[in-house]
């Protein structure tokens, strides 16, 4: 293979696999920038996933499944908030538990369904969209710009999160829900709304990630799809510091280094799959392990609002 | 109003799993009654399903007080799944190598073994935690991926069995073997041993400085450190690493009592499972003895309820996710009625 067409498959493959983390991720910055930390966001990407591939069945075409999906993310962030926020149960358990019934749910949904042994599933898939003329770029115009829709919209969402965080009023009241919810409260500041929203609006964007890993990436739905990204989401969340604009780009980069493993089999770099399979997990761990300790997180992340008495 | 007891509040949480849960059976087309009677049958309803609940209650008790212990700590080791695996391969590998051993020898052998790996497994979120500052929920349910996939790695790879063609180890040495608890039966000293660790647990929550301390900085770890008199950051990783081993047990204590290998697919998710066995039981060690048999036999019976009624397994996961639910509110009202 000529070194160019190889280097255009490897940044094809690196936007394809940083995609859903980006949409998923910057979803989440928005609900933990309103002091909400959403375990549960794996949960939201795998209903996602499957409200995709139902959608699109019973719709008849990949947009209603997006819709769907989008929806299903939306939902079960939703039951999310409706603990963690709405009663002040503790976030991280409340999460943990939305994510393991989210998988069990969409499992058992997907069983009943379809049957336990499950013949593969074929979707109709968000075909790419090229762009006029930036798609024509010379290397990189194929692959940021001859991609499924979804992708141009974690292109427009960061910088537009971005100005809504920090150059308008309503970012601003969310930041402070996120830092200094008391202080936000006396300002007039709706803490708990404001966080329902935000969270709310995370779980969308996990839903949309989700119908994009079922109806752009695979064009099929199986169990446990989702394989951990809601988990390395929020681990990319740490590593853009919270910014929209940079979370797109470390979930770009984290793509990147995701597709190396394809990289590494093409050039004949016998290592056995399941080591390339846990290297995205390992990749983030030493990430997170350099990048922490210059980071700070909003400052009343995780902690529930009013505080328990 | 006088605050309902712990027993109440576990039981109510039931309760409302269990309406909720007959619900969702219901709205996706099955028969919630005839679904609880393949349960109570397929857990409780003949000796044989009653030893099977035994068996599978063995590793939710030990991942069950693995998280109570880290989670009283305010250590959030989302991590069992991880630490399990790590102690399943840690097991087999001795079990295997040490054949020729006596079992007097071998068996605490294995044993030692697999919590030492648990321990080290859980000693790379501990280090992150405490040294770079890096919180621990992401970082545990990382490693369990990671753990997973080594596991995968393992069996298909350097401990694949001898002649190459499936993936799963060698069987362990015979004197690797956990003995049997109840001849005739797959009840092996596990169960034993599982409720020997919680008792221990017990006295020391109840009676030691350390137990106190370990209470002490999970429930006001600033006061803690203020105060000055309890070493936060050591108490801290003590209980992370030993909730690490008691999880790294539970993996060696199934691949010597119940599979004698190791396959890829150990577990269903007990470290996940745990969470809700260790909720439901309040993070008390003896309750927790009691949520893990409940839940050992919700998955005999999950099996069942496929069995006779068509239910999806899957949907046991989901229950599990219900029961923590219905714990959180539960306590949140409590909390509301005492104050």
């Amino acid at each position: 293979m000529p070194e160019s067409l190889a280097l255009i498959a490897f940044l094809e493959a690196s936007v394809r696999l940083g995609v859903p983390l980006a949409l998923a991720a910057i979803g989440e910055t928005i609900t933990e920038r309103s002091g909400v930390i959403n375990i549960g966001l794996e949960g939201s990407i795998i209903s996602g996933a499957l409200g995709g591939a139902l959608g699109a069945l019973w719709l008849g075409g990949a947009w209603g499944g997006l819709v769907v999906g989008a929806l299903a993310g939306l939902f079960v962030a939703l039951v999310f908030a409706a603990f963690a926020i709405g009663l002040g149960t503790d976030q991280i358990i409340t999460g943990t538990a939305i994510t393991l019934g989210g998988l069990g749910f969409t499992g058992a949904i997907y069983q009943a369904e379809f049957g336990a042994t499950g013949t593969a599933l074929t979707l109709p898939t968000l075909s790419e969209m090229p762009i006029p003329g930036l798609s024509s770029l010379p290397v990189i115009g194929s692959a940021l710009f001859d991609q499924a829709p979804t992708t141009y919209l974690a292109y427009l969402l960061a910088p537009t999160l971005w100005y809504f965080l920090f150059r308008t009023q309503w970012g601003l009241e969310l930041r402070a829900a996120g830092e200094e919810p008391d202080a936000a409260a006396a300002a007039g500041v709706r803490v708990r709304l404001v966080r329902f929203w935000a969270t709310g609006f995370g779980g969308l964007l996990g839903g949309i990630a989700g119908a994009h890993l079922s109806l752009a990436h695979a064009g099929t739905f199986t169990e446990n799809m989702s394989a951990g990204r809601g988990f390395i989401a929020i681990a990319v969340v740490v590593l853009g510091r919270w910014n929209p604009l940079l979370v797109l780009i470390a979930a770009l980069l984290f793509g990147a280094a995701s597709a190396l493993q394809f990289q590494a089999q093409t050039f004949g770099l016998d290592l056995p799959y399941q080591l390339f399979l846990a290297f995205p997990y390992l990749l983030t761990l030493a990430a997170l392990a350099g990048w922490v300790g210059r980071t700070r997180a909003p400052a009343a992340l995780a902690v529930s609002w009013p505080r328990r008495r | 109003m006088k605050r309902p007891g712990p027993v109440v509040a576990a039981v109510v949480a039931l309760l409302a799993t269990t309406l909720v849960a007959a619900g969702s059976l219901w709205l996706g087309g099955f028969d919630p009654l005839q679904a609880g009677a393949a349960l109570v049958r397929g857990s409780v309803g003949s000796p044989t399903a009653l030893t099977i609940t035994m068996v599978r209650a063995v590793p939710l008790i030990l991942t069950g007080l693995a998280v109570s212990l880290a989670f009283r700590a305010g250590v959030w080791n989302i991590g069992a799944e991880g630490q399990l695996y790590a102690g399943a391969i840690a097991a087999v590998t001795v079990g295997i190598g040490g054949a020729g051993l006596p079992a007097l020898i071998l068996v605490p052998l294995v044993l030692l073994a697999a919590a030492l790996a648990g321990a080290l497994w859980a000693a790379v979120p501990a280090f992150m935690r405490v040294r770079l500052g890096v919180g621990e929920v992401i970082t545990t349910i990382l490693m369990n991926f990671v753990g997973v996939y080594l596991a995968a790695y393992m069996v298909s790879g350097p401990l694949q069995e001898a002649r190459g063609i499936f993936p799963q180890t060698d069987p362990i040495a015979d004197a690797a073997q956990l003995p049997i608890l109840l001849p005739g039966t797959r009840v092996h000293m596990g169960i034993v041993l599982a409720v020997a660790v919680g008792a221990v647990m017990w006295v020391v929550f109840k009676r030691t400085r350390f137990g106190f301390a370990v209470r002490a900085v999970g429930s006001a770890p600033k006061a803690a450190r203020i105060v000055g008199l309890i070493p936060v950051d050591r108490v801290m990783i003590i209980s992370f690493l030993a909730s690490g081993a008691i999880a790294g047990l539970a993996g060696g204590v199934e691949v010597a009592g119940v599979t004698f290998a190791l396959y890829a697919d150990l577990s269903p998710g007990w470290g996940y499972t745990a969470i809700a066995v260790a909720l439901l039981g309040g993070l008390h060690p003896i309750a927790v003895v009691g949520t893990g048999l409940l839940f050992g036999a919700l998955g005999s019976g999950a099996a069942a309820m496929q069995r006779d009624a068509g239910i999806p397994l899957a949907w046991a996961s989901a229950v599990e996710a219900l029961v923590i639910l219905s714990v959180l509110a539960v306590d949140q009202v409590r909390r509301r009625t005492d104050a």
